[in-house]
């Protein structure tokens, strides 16, 4: 409470009259919707770390169990799919390669699953007080990114245990692999959070999209498997088109040292190029996303 | 308070909404009837046309029937709700109290939640650390503030969020329904908080069913019936009209489904001195005599009570008498009656009182209605002020002197 109001004087707002609501034009809502985002970072940051406070407030072990599924997946997947189905023959520490690719991977699955409900799980507040929603699916975001910080840094500690530092001017490929998974993923929560204001059978579909769509990238096979099959054919333009399995092939290269450093494992040319275009690629959809959110958000709070 | 040629805080501009309601909602009924999904939607318009400014430091009740868009309007005010046509301005810090709570997560801390919904308000974290004390203080919390809030009652729940909303310093505050919780000192709490509001000037757009509450706080009342604006202006009024409409409709529904629809009609009410003299013109003195003739006229042969009431302009109803009360059995052949009241030494406190005036079956069910009727001005009350009067007589006797 100011000062000059506990007088009784009259009190004056500053500020001229605006039309509330968003603004329908293309570059200037955009614009317009980023500095309202902006001037509730505080209220963003609140959220992510209710996100991560709330999921583990009454387990014992608290953030540990964030850890327990990707290395449960990793166990699964080095017992099964390298020692019993023999892919770790031809695949130099395999344990690495899964855990790096699967890192990747929980960071686009958790980014998509948990942006995609965000709106929805925020109802409550949806229909009571106005904010710039963008901030749902944005802290959704932040609380995978925060996730993904503690997968990577076991990651870390795993190659140094291992004696495979990933010391090599390729660590380079790990920005652009996060900045790719985060441009694109959060482009895709935008659109596929609003659209299950309006269709709940979104969140399903997603949910089996992503389980499908965990085998389209190079995570628990190499990419010298598929060059080996489609190798030359559209399809291998295709499925290296990806951002996602561009993002996790960055991913590997940065950190997987016995493989990026090994001869007979097989890398896409000029890849570094590849994840740039894709990442320009994805800030082009991003924006369209946030146009697209934009517009369906009008309607939120009659529709939840 | 309100400064002429200043801005108006809010400005709403032939707002409209329309809200189109889908009868299937997933995505197999949406392919499967894709040739038909006209028919499965229907537009509803609930708001229509909407026009006004509330200036600055006003404080103004929304009211209206359940369903008649006062709080579709507040939500539009709030920009929760984006209108489908015209345009809402507004400037300043809002506070909407659409429900107390939004926003607080049963997992967390009451103190975290307090940051939270500071956060979702529009505060820092530098401005909440300003008022946190006050806040917990006066939501009443106490040593609470560090448990989880699924394990408050819903009681302290509603204390926590409001004194948070009340806290976050706003220029204009929306409040739906939200005092209608929480226990009686809690209600005169929060009113106190809004009449201190009133007199930092604030702006205030409350939405209530309480009419008490309304004509106790407002200073302006808009009354919505339907999706369009009624009323806009005088508080008395616009709750008049408010209650008017309830009893209408209620009389209009009732005889509609009854087959003695029209046996009785009220044709007028004379008000005269007990004598049968005309009153003399002017406010009538207390303890006059007055008798009040309802006129009325049997249509169709019916068991029927008559009677009348006396309101105060609010609506509020402080004297009722009919027939079966005094004990007459009125005449069911067709024809005109004058049915007389006599009321001897007459002491309502009120200026003004509404006549209103009906009969009924004699089980009750409404046969006519006229509404108002009459009116009766009373001199004002010299000494004290209530809805009697009384030639009031006081002294002091010294009980014990140093």
């Amino acid at each position: 409470m100011t000062e000059a109001n506990a007088g009784g004087t009259v009190r004056t707002v500053a500020e001229p009259l605006q039309s509330i609501g968003r603004d329908r034009s293309f570059g200037r809502g955009t614009w317009s919707s980023v500095g309202e985002v902006a001037s509730h970072r505080q209220l963003l940051w609140r959220l992510i770390t209710r996100e991560i406070q709330a999921k583990y407030k009454n387990s014992s072990l608290g953030i540990v169990w964030s850890l327990m599924r990707p290395l449960a997946q990793l166990l699964i997947y080095y017992v099964a799919i390298g020692q019993v189905l023999g892919a770790a023959r031809s695949i130099p520490d395999f344990a690495i390669f899964v855990f790096t690719g699967l890192t990747a991977w929980t960071l686009y699955s958790e980014i998509i699953t948990s942006g995609t409900n965000s709106v929805v799980n925020n109802g409550g507040l949806v229909k009571k007080v106005y904010l710039p929603r963008e901030i749902f699916p944005l802290a959704a975001v932040g609380a995978a990114l925060f996730n993904f910080a503690v997968q990577l840094a076991i990651l870390i500690v795993a190659t140094l245990v291992l004696g495979r530092p990933p010391l090599t001017l390729d660590i380079l490929y790990l920005p652009l692999s996060v900045i790719l998974i985060l441009v694109f993923a959060t482009a895709l929560a935008l659109v596929l959070s609003a659209l299950n204001v309006y269709l709940r059978d979104v969140q399903h579909l997603v949910e089996i999209l992503l389980l499908v769509l965990f085998w389209a990238s190079p995570i628990v096979y190499s990419t010298g498997l598929v060059h080996k099959a489609i190798g030359g054919t559209i399809w291998e333009q295709i499925y290296l088109a990806n951002p996602v399995t561009l993002a996790v092939l960055g991913m590997q290269k940065a950190l997987w040292v016995a493989g990026s450093s090994d001869k007979a494992q097989f890398w896409p040319d000029s890849l570094w190029l590849n994840m740039l275009t894709a990442i320009a690629v994805c800030l082009v959809l991003l924006w369209i996303g946030q146009r697209v959110f934009s517009r369906l958000q009008a309607n939120f709070a009659q529709e939840l | 308070m309100i400064n002429i040629g200043v801005q108006p805080l809010v400005r709403a501009e032939s707002v409209s909404k329309k809200f189109v309601i889908h009868k299937d909602k997933s995505l197999k009924d949406r392919i499967l009837y894709w040739r038909s999904r006209s028919k499965s939607r229907t537009e509803f318009l609930a708001l229509d046309d909407i026009s006004f400014d509330i200036a600055l430091g006003e404080t103004v009740g929304l009211i209206g029937h359940n369903g008649s868009g006062k709080s579709t309007l507040l939500k539009v005010i709030g920009g929760i709700v984006e209108a489908s046509d015209g345009v809402v301005y507004r400037r300043g810090r809002v506070a909407a109290l659409l429900e107390l709570g939004a926003g607080f997560h049963p997992d967390l801390s009451g103190r975290d939640n307090v940051y939270l919904n500071a956060a979702i308000l529009g505060m820092s974290t530098a401005q909440t650390d300003a008022v946190f004390d006050e806040i917990v203080d006066f939501s009443g919390i106490g040593e609470f503030i560090d448990s989880q809030v699924k394990f408050y009652s819903s009681g302290m729940y509603v204390r926590l969020a409001f004194a948070v909303a009340v806290h976050s310093d706003p220029d204009l505050l929306l409040v739906d329904e939200v005092l209608a919780v929480g226990d009686e000192p809690f209600q005169l709490k929060c009113m106190n908080k809004i009449r201190q509001f009133q007199k930092e000037g604030r702006t205030i757009v409350l939405v209530s069913h309480s009419a008490e509450q309304v004509a106790d706080v407002c200073t302006r009342a808009i009354v919505l019936d339907g999706g369009r604006v009624v009323h806009d202006g005088d508080v008395g009024t616009g709750i008049r009209i408010l209650r008017d409409g309830y009893e209408r409709d209620r009389v209009e529904h009732e005889a509609a489904t009854d087959h003695h629809a029209g046996a009785v009609e009220i044709l007028g009410v004379t008000v005269e001195s007990v004598g049968g003299h005309a009153l003399p013109a002017g406010p009538l003195r207390r303890g006059s005599d007055i008798a009040l003739i309802v006129h009325a006229e049997v249509r169709r042969p019916v068991g029927w009570i008559s009677g009348f009431s006396l309101l105060t302009p609010l609506g509020q109803a402080i004297y009722r008498l009919n027939t079966e009360g005094l004990g007459i059995d009125l005449p069911t052949r067709p024809g005109r009656y004058d049915i007389r009241f006599e009321l001897p030494a007459v002491n309502f406190g009120v200026k003004r009182l509404v006549v209103t005036a009906g009969a009924t079956q004699t089980d009750g069910t409404p046969l006519a209605l006229l509404d108002p009727a009459s009116f009766l001005d009373f001199d004002d009350d010299p000494l004290g002020a209530g809805v009697v009067q009384f030639d009031a007589r006081g002294r002091v006797e010294s009980v014990q002197t140093a």
